[in-house]
């Protein structure tokens, strides 16, 4: 696949890293001249992927998540969050709204925000080797 | 976190400041419960006017202050969403069950 530009990151599954990986894909997408309204879109999704791999991938150790994101043709940003963790069950459950195994602070919404505010979303994972989620957001250029 | 509050007439208001994400949800949680629990009041208002960010860990937050106030017979609103938190608020659902005033002040 072609692509113009792109970026990998790799850091541990520490909370404090949810607000650096948004901002950072937030400033790789800048070249790509985002409305507000898109750049709030890719940060909420990239949050909630992250979140995800440090509440449920890892829940009682320290593991690492790799971000790839990759500018395509047509101005759409493809994200890849990926870990090497405890894997998902049942990934139909897992999308389903409201449903969480992560407690009474968690809300379940994770998946279901990520895909509607994705244009393309997909999610891959094997029990005991971890999680893969790919999404893509096709952003409108400005005239 | 950032939080600050105050009670008159029986109407806690608490305003939240910053992003909110998972990171800082449960500091959230657990300080809104305690105001909540402590000043028992009629209406409890979340004032998000200086929340420029929040994922569905926001959404928990909610939830839970939700909890707190149905569990003394309480209302809970949400006042001064930006453009960012509504959209997650109406992505979510959360908009169905909890009262959203747009201009609070």
């Amino acid at each position: 696949m072609k692509f113009d530009n792109y970026m990998i990151l790799e850091f541990p599954s520490k909370s404090a890293n949810e607000a650096f990986a948004r901002a950072a894909v937030a400033c790789f997408a800048a070249q790509m001249d985002p409305t507000l309204e898109e750049m709030g879109d890719i940060r909420t999704a990239v949050s909630e992927a992250v979140t995800n791999c440090i509440v449920h991938a890892y829940p009682q150790q320290i593991g690492m998540i790799s971000l790839r994101c990759r500018i395509l043709k047509d101005n759409v940003l493809d994200i890849v969050v990926k870990d090497k963790g405890v894997g998902i069950d049942c990934i139909e459950k897992a999308r389903t709204p409201m449903f969480t195994t992560g407690g009474a602070d968690r809300s379940g919404m994770g998946f279901t925000i990520m895909e509607s505010f994705m244009t393309w979303f997909e999610v891959s994972s094997a029990p005991g080797k971890g999680t893969t989620v790919h999404m893509r957001r096709k952003l409108q250029r400005k005239k | 976190m950032k939080l600050t509050s105050f009670l008159q007439d029986g109407k806690l208001t608490i305003a939240l400041a910053g992003e909110i994400d998972h990171h800082c949800a449960k500091e959230y949680i657990a300080a809104i419960k305690a105001k909540i629990e402590a000043y028992v009041p009629d209406i409890c208002v979340l004032d998000f006017s200086e929340v420029g960010f929040m994922d569905s860990s926001g959404i928990a937050v909610i939830i839970n202050a939700l909890r707190c106030m149905n569990k003394i017979d309480g209302t809970l609103k949400v006042s001064d969403l930006q453009e960012q938190p509504k959209k997650v608020f109406a992505a979510s659902g959360i908009d169905k069950l909890v009262n959203i005033t747009e201009v609070y002040k």
